[in-house]
C-alpha cells in the first residue's frame, strides 16, 4: 500500500463511471454495478486484459495512479500487486494490507525513522515485525522477498520466515535489530531454496552459534550472502565449503573477522563474485608468516566480473596493490572503513575510470578528492565520512574538496559531504557544475558555523542548490542558517522530498517556508531549531501527503501538538520522551507524527504519548 | 562520653563527606546534634577536624562558636563570638537545602532547553566548545563503533605505534615491557632485554644469590658464550630456539 492512497479506502464513487472499459457489473460481488449491461462476458475480458497488462506495471506510484481510476481497476490493481511497499510499517495495519493485497510476494517495509539512528530515540520504541510475520503466514504462505529497514526483529521472526513460508528465497535486513547468530542459524538451515540473504548495517547479537554450518549440505542455490555487519567469528571452513557448493554466488561480502589470507581462498572458489566484500584486509597475524604469502594480485585478476568492491575493515594499506586488476572495471568502491591517505588512495583511483559509486573516509583529505575528480568523469554517488566524527577547527577536508568535485564529476548525482569547513561559494560552484543532482546533503559539524571566509551564514549556498538543481528531491543543511535559507527552499524546492534540518533557523517562519512552499515534502526530520507551534500549525493543509515529521529539541509543547491531533483524526501524534524528562511537562522533547489508516498504535511503549 | 563524642564525630565526617545525597541529611544530623550536644562534642575531640568535614554550612567553624564559652581549637571562623541558637542552626539547614534544590531546578531547566547536553535551541550563536552533542554529527552509531574499534585495534596492535610485549624474568620483582619495533634483530632484542634486567642486579632486590649471576657484564660473558643459547617461550607455551623464525 503506497503513502499516496493510505487515506482512501476506495476511490470516490464518482469515479465509477469514466471509464466505459473498466465498467464491471457484479463479477466478483463488488456492489453497485451498472445495470446497463447486462452481459459479463465482454466485462470478463476487459479484467482479463486489464490484469494482463497491469502486471507489467511495477513502478508503486503508477500502480497507485491506476488504483485510482475506478473501482475495478482499484480491484485488478490490489490482484496483480506482487510487490508491497510500505514506507511506515505503522501507517497501515498488516490485516488491512493483506485484505486489499491478496497475492503479494514481495514485503518491503519500514519502520523507524532515520534519527533513530542517531540514538535520539529510545530503545524498544517499536517497529516490530512479528505481527507482519504472523499476518502474512496466513495470507501469503507462498511469499518469497522480505525486505525491512530498521525494523525490530526477533529470532522467533526469522524462525517463521524459514518455516511457515516454504519457497522463502530473498531476505534483506538493512539497520535492523534485535536478532541474533541463533536465529540466523534456524533461518538458514531451514530455508532450502534461499537465494538472497543480505544484512546490512544491521545490529546481530552474537549467541556463539555457528550459524554459517547451518547451511544445508549439498548444492546450494545462494546468489548473494551478505554478512559485513555481523561482529561475530564465523567458521571459516564451514563458510569455504559452503561456497565452493554455491556455483550462483554473485555477491560476497564478509565480516571483519575474515582475514586476507581466507578472502584470497574464497575468491578462489569463487571468480564469478561480481560484488565483494573483503572482510578484513589484513593477515590474521601480526607476526611474519614464515609461508609465502598468497598471490593476491593474481586473485583479483581472476575475478572478471566484479564491479563492486567494499570491505577494508582493519586494512594494511601494504595490500592494497592488490585490486589494481579489477579497478578498471569497478562501478563501486567502498573505502569508507579504511583509513587511508591520499598518498595511498591516488594509486587505485587514478585507475578507476569506469566508478560511479564512492564511498570514502575523510583521511584521504582535499588532495584524495582532488584524485577522484581527475579521473571519475562518471561519478554519480559520492560519500565522504568523517574518520573523527567530533566538532573541532580543524578537517582533513573541506570546500577545496568540494569544489574540485564538482569541477571534475559533472554528472554527479548524490553526494554526501561531511567536514569541518565549507563555504558558500563552493557550494554554489556545485550547484552550478552539477545540475544533475538529486541528493545533496552536506554536514559542516560544527553548529552554526558560518562560511570561514565571508563570516556570512550557509544561507545563499544551499540557496543555489535549490535554485540550480532542478531535480533534487533530498536535501541536508548544515552551518549557520537563517530563515532566509528556508525561505529559498520553500521558493526553489518544488520537488523535494526529504529535508533534514539540525541547528538552523532563526524563528517558525523558516518552518512555515518550507511547509507551505514544498508540495512534495514527504520526510521532513528536524533537530534542535528555534520552531514553535506556529510553525506546526502552518503545515496543517500538507500533513496528510506526508509519510512522516520529526520534530526534535525545538519549540514545541504539548498543548500545541494537541491541537494538531484533534485538527487531524488521521494523523498518529507521537510524544517521546527521554529518561529524565517529566510526564506532566508542557514541553516536548520529541515530536513523531505520521499519516495512519490505524489510529494509535497499540505497541507503544511507556514513554510515548500518543496525543 | 568521650567514646560517643568520638563515634558522632565520626559519623559527622562521614555523613559530611558524602557530599552528593547525603549532604542535607549530615547538615541536618550536624545542625541539631550541634544544637543539642555543643557543649559536649566541641573542643574536647582533636580529631574532629572541622575543616576536612566540609559541611559546607556556611560558616566553616561556625559550629565551634556555639560551644558558649568553650575552647575551641577551631580558629579559621572569623565569626567567633555568638552563640547559635538551635533556629539558627535551622536555618542553615533549610538554606542548604534548598540552594540544592534550586541547583536541580536550573539544571532541569537546562535539560529542557538543551536536551541532555546538546547545543541549546535558545542560544544558537553561542555552542558550547567542544561538547559532544547526542547523536551529532549525524554518523550512525553503528559506523561510529566501527571506527572507534579500529582505532583500538591499532593501537594495540602497533600499526600505528608501538608493538609493546610483555618480558618477566624469573625472580624479578615486576615485568617489563619492550617495544617490538625498536629493534631490528633478536641479537638487539636480546642486548636490550639483557640491559634491562641488570638493573636488578643494583640496589637491594636479589637478596637470594642472584646479584652475582646477574652482574651485567657477567650475564653479556654468558649470553655471548657458547654455553648458553637465547631461547624464549612461544604463544603454545614451547621453549623455541631464537633465530629459527625470521625477525620480520
Amino acid at each position: 500500500m503506497s503513502e499516496d492512497d493510505e487515506r482512501q479506502q476506495s476511490p470516490p464513487s464518482d469515479l465509477e463511471f469514466v471509464s466505459n472499459k473498466a465498467r464491471n457489473c457484479n463479477a466478483t460481488g463488488s456492489g453497485s454495478g451498472h445495470p446497463e449491461f447486462q452481459s459479463t462476458y465482454p466485462d470478463q475480458v476487459l479484467e482479463n486484459v486489464l490484469e494482463n497488462v497491469l502486471h507489467f506495471l511495477t513502478s508503486r506510484r503508477d500502480r497507485n495512479a491506476a488504483s485510482l481510476v475506478c473501482k475495478s481497476w482499484y480491484r485488478v490493481e490490489a490482484l496483480t500487486r506482487s510487490e508491497l511497499f510500505i514506507g511506515n510499517c505503522y501507517a497501515v495495519s498488516p490485516g488491512r494490507a493483506t485484505a486489499r493485497f491478496t497475492r503479494v510476494k514481495a514485503l518491503h517495509l519500514k519502520g523507524k525513522p532515520r534519527f533513530a539512528d542517531f540514538n535520539l530515540m529510545p530503545p524498544d520504541w517499536g517497529a516490530h515485525f512479528n505481527p507482519w510475520a504472523l499476518a502474512m503466514a496466513k495470507a501469503y504462505p507462498w511469499l518469497e522477498k522480505v525486505h525491512l529497514k530498521r525494523m525490530s526483529v526477533t529470532d522467533d521472526d526469522l524462525a517463521t520466515l524459514a518455516e511457515l513460508f516454504l519457497g522463502f528465497k530473498e531476505l534483506v535486513l538493512v539497520c535492523c535489530d534485535g536478532f541474533g547468530t541463533s536465529g540466523l542459524a534456524i533461518f538458514v538451515s531451514k530455508c532450502r531454496q534461499l537465494k538472497v540473504l543480505d544484512l546490512i548495517e544491521s545490529e546481530v547479537s552474537d549467541d556463539e552459534t555457528d550459524w554459517i554450518s547451518c547451511f544445508p549440505e549439498g548444492e546450494s542455490n545462494l546468489e548473494s550472502l551478505i554478512f559485513d555487519c555481523v561482529e561475530c567469528h564465523i567458521n571459516f571452513e564451514a563458510l569455504d565449503r559452503l561456497v565452493a557448493r554455491s556455483p550462483s554466488l554473485k555477491k560476497l561480502k564478509l565480516n571483519r573477522y575474515v582475514s586476507i589470507g581466507q578472502l584470497y581462498r574464497l575468491m578462489v572458489r569463487a571468480p564469478q563474485l561480481t560484488h565483494l566484500g573483503t572482510g578484513s584486509f589484513s593477515p590474521s597475524d601480526i607476526a611474519g608468516q614464515g609461508d609465502q604469502e598468497p598471490d593476491y594480485v593474481a586473485a583479483f585478476a581472476a575475478c572478471r566480473s566484479l564491479v563492486c568492491l567494499s570491505g577494508f575493515r582493519e586494512i594494511i594499506p601494504d595490500y592494497l596493490p592488490a585490486i589494481y586488476p579489477v579497478c578498471a572495471n569497478l562501478t563501486s568502491l567502498n573505502f569508507s572503513y579504511a583509513n587511508i591517505t591520499a598518498e595511498q588512495l591516488k594509486p587505485i583511483i587514478s585507475k578507476c575510470h569506469k566508478l560511479q559509486t564512492f564511498w570514502v573516509l575523510d583521511s584521504i583529505c582535499d588532495e584524495g578528492l582532488q584524485a577522484v575528480a581527475a579521473t571519475c568523469k562518471d561519478l554519480r554517488e559520492l560519500r565522504v565520512f568523517p574518520v573523527d566524527p567530533r566538532e573541532d577547527n580543524d578537517g582533513p577536508v573541506s570546500e577545496v574538496g568540494l569544489q574540485a568535485i564538482s569541477e571534475g564529476c559533472r554528472k554527479l548525482q548524490s553526494i554526501l559531504y561531511f567536514c569541518q569547513r565549507m563555504t558558500n561559494a563552493a557550494v554554489i560552484a556545485m550547484s552550478k557544475n552539477c545540475p544533475d543532482l538529486v541528493v545533496f546533503r552536506l554536514c559542516i559539524m560544527g553548529r552554526h558555523r558560518p562560511d570561514p571566509v565571508t563570516s556570512e551564514p550557509m544561507d545563499d549556498g544551499f540557496g543555489a542548490i535549490v535554485m540550480n538543481c532542478k531535480k533534487l528531491t533530498r536535501l541536508a543543511v548544515s552551518g549557520l542558517l537563517t530563515d532566509k535559507a528556508f525561505d529559498y527552499i520553500g521558493r526553489h524546492g518544488k520537488l523535494v522530498r526529504t529535508l533534514s534540518v539540525a541547528f538552523a533557523g532563526d524563528s517558525d517562519m523558516a518552518l512555515k517556508y518550507v511547509l507551505e512552499g514544498c508540495p512534495q515534502l514527504q520526510k521532513l526530520e528536524i533537530r534542535d531549531s528555534p520552531f514553535g507551534d506556529a510553525a506546526l500549525r502552518s503545515g496543517l493543509h500538507h500533513y496528510y501527503n506526508m509519510r512522516f515529521l520529526w520534530m526534535s529539541s525545538c519549540r514545541l509543547t504539548r498543548h500545541g501538538c494537541q491541537e494538531i491531533a484533534r485538527a487531524m483524526p488521521r494523523l498518529v501524534v507521537e510524544v517521546i520522551r527521554s529518561a529524565d524528562e517529566e510526564e506532566m511537562d508542557d514541553v516536548v522533547g520529541t515530536l513523531y507524527m505520521y499519516r495512519s489508516l490505524e489510529g494509535p498504535r497499540t505497541d507503544a511503549p511507556k514513554f510515548v504519548t500518543i496525543l | 562520653i568521650k567514646e560517643q563524642e568520638e563515634t558522632e564525630a565520626k559519623a559527622i565526617q562521614i555523613g559530611s563527606k558524602d557530599r552528593s545525597k547525603k549532604r542535607v541529611e549530615a547538615s541536618c544530623f550536624v545542625s541539631m546534634e550541634v544544637g543539642r550536644k555543643m557543649a559536649n562534642m566541641l573542643g574536647t575531640d582533636h580529631d574532629l577536624n572541622f575543616k576536612e568535614t566540609e559541611l559546607c554550612l556556611g560558616l566553616p567553624g561556625g559550629i565551634a562558636v556555639v560551644a558558649a564559652g568553650n575552647e575551641t581549637e577551631s580558629s579559621s571562623s572569623p565569626k567567633t563570638n555568638g552563640k547559635r541558637g538551635f533556629s539558627e542552626t535551622v536555618d542553615l539547614k533549610l538554606n542548604l537545602q534548598s540552594k540544592e534544590s534550586t541547583m536541580d531546578l536550573n539544571k532541569n531547566l537546562d535539560d529542557n532547553g538543551s536536551k541532555e547536553k546538546s547545543g541549546s535551541a535558545k542560544d544558537p550563536a553561542k555552542p558550547p566548545a567542544k561538547a559532544q552533542v547526542v547523536g551529532w554529527p549525524p554518523v550512525r552509531s553503528y559506523r561510529k563503533n566501527i571506527m572507534a574499534n579500529q582505532k583500538n585495534s591499532s593501537e594495540e596492535s602497533g600499526n600505528s605505534g608501538a608493538a609493546l610485549v610483555k618480558v618477566s624474568m624469573d625472580g624479578a620483582p615486576y615485568l617489563r615491557k619492550v617495544d617490538l619495533k625498536m629493534y631490528k634483530s633478536y641479537q638487539e632484542l636480546s642486548d636490550a632485554l639483557a640491559k634491562m634486567f641488570s638493573s636488578f642486579t643494583m640496589g637491594n632486590y636479589g637478596p637470594q644469590g642472584m646479584i652475582d649471576f646477574m652482574n651485567e657484564s657477567k650475564l653479556m660473558d654468558l649470553l655471548n658464550s657458547s654455553d648458553y643459547v637465547p631461547s624464549y617461550e612461544d604463544k603454545d607455551g614451547d621453549w623455541m630456539l631464537v633465530g629459527d623464525v625470521p625477525w620480520q
